[in-house]
């Protein structure tokens, strides 16, 4: 039996290492089937999660122009959130498990979305830097082994790429506008900055996980790879829009063919990651607020379907 | 009440003349919110023509497990292939 698992896991692996999708109904370890149970499932609450800071300002937009775009914006990440927990449950977990293991903090999203919007211009920089940041580590999971995993990403990709244009276009108007809108700008810029570049994870030499990450194709690249890829992308783009570097240290570095740049506040990483963050306790609150309120719906619905059927049925 | 939403997957005609194609599923509680939430899952910009929704316990689905009997005897059928058959080169409109 010992030999038997074995075995299959070689299997298994080659069958990653040539390039073919894992399937739901394929053998799996059970190593494979957790980890991204917890990886999925982590990205989706980010997703919804995610929504709550976007969404505090649709009503506060500045134009039609501009409430449409960021309405649209925040339902296209409800629908992130839909499509990965669909593919999450192809594992074998239900909705209601995952939004339990949301409610009761035992399950993590993204530590972005514990930080504050609190001027126009943070929609600006979102869009910009967290959906920018993001984009990368969606772009890199198309490839990933495991097909629903992939064909979601597939599908968030081809959309998030208006998330990052457009706030683009809102950095850019208010660093065209008076000095009090391109100091507003500069002053988002300043506040999130740090914040995105942590998205991409602890660094190479105490993330825990990524050698497995790798064989598993849910890595292709090392979160200091991506970070300095992030770095390298970026910061053309904020010179584009005549702002100030929010780090002094950042440098072309000729020799590396890289910018070089200061070291990150990984104590506030952690702190964040741990649950204080600015608004960890708000953004939590705020989805069991929505799971609670919501459950008469649900009820209500499947006590209005059940009887329709029962209907149906005595006819 | 405990009870979940049920799954349905999801197909959609991109265009008129394709075939429906496999999007995603969708929880709900009957068959019209089901094509409702489908829409607005997966049409949000004119992604489809069409859409069926299927219970996915209606679903019954082959096991890898077996795709080798299943499929093997189809394997060594090469003469069911146009090129399995030699003819000249002068042949034409063939
Ligand atoms: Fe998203
Ligand atoms: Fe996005």
């Amino acid at each position: 039996m010992e030999i038997d698992i074995n075995r299959l896991d070689l299997e298994f692996q080659a069958k990653i290492d040539s390039g073919k999708t894992i399937e739901p109904k394929d053998w799996m370890p059970e190593k494979y089937r957790k980890t991204h149970i917890r990886q999925i499932s982590q990205h989706a609450h980010s997703e919804i999660v995610g929504m709550l800071p976007e969404g505090n300002w649709i009503t506060r937009a500045p134009s039609l122009r501009r409430k449409v775009t960021l309405l649209a914006k925040v339902q296209d990440e409800g629908g992130h959130g839909l499509y990965l927990y669909s593919a999450c449950e192809t594992l074998g977990i239900s909705r209601d498990e995952l939004f339990e293991q949301l409610h009761s903090g035992k399950a993590k999203y993204s530590s972005i979305f514990n930080y504050p919007a609190v001027t126009w211009a943070d929609m600006g920089a979102v869009g910009w830097l967290v959906d920018g940041a993001a984009i990368m580590n969606q772009v890199m999971l198309t490839r990933t082994s495991f097909g629903p995993y992939a064909r979601a990403m597939v599908r968030i990709c081809k959309e998030e790429s208006f998330h990052q244009r457009q706030g683009f276009e809102i950095m850019l108007s208010l660093c065209n506008g008076t000095a009090v809108q391109k100091h507003m700008a500069q002053e988002s810029l300043n506040r999130w900055w740090w914040p995105s570049l942590m998205m991409f994870g602890p660094r190479d030499e105490e993330s825990t996980h990524t050698e497995q990450a790798i064989k598993w194709k849910i890595k292709l690249k090392t979160n200091d790879e991506l970070r300095q890829q992030f770095v390298d992308q970026t910061v053309p783009q904020i010179e584009l829009l005549g702002l100030e570097l929010p780090d002094p240290a950042i440098k072309w570095n000729e020799e590396r063919g890289h910018y070089d740049f200061g070291p990150i506040n990984w104590d506030e990483f952690w702190r964040v990651v741990g649950g204080n963050g600015p608004c960890n306790r708000e953004r939590l609150a705020a989805r069991k607020e929505a799971w609670e309120k919501g459950a008469w719906v649900r009820e209500a619905a499947l006590a209005y379907a059940e009887k329709q059927e029962n209907l149906r049925e005595a006819v | 009440m405990k009870k979940e939403w049920p799954v349905w997957e999801v197909f959609i005609r991109s265009r008129s003349g394709l075939d429906h194609r496999h999007a995603g599923s969708v929880h709900a509680a009957d068959a019209k919110m089901a094509l409702e939430n489908a829409r607005d899952v997966y049409t949000r910009r004119q992604e489809g023509v069409s859409i069926w929704v299927v219970p996915s316990a209606s679903i019954t689905a082959s096991d890898p497990e077996e795709g080798g009997e299943l499929f093997e005897p189809a394997k060594d059928k090469v003469y069911r292939h146009p090129t399995f058959y030699d003819l000249p080169d002068e042949l034409t409109h063939m």
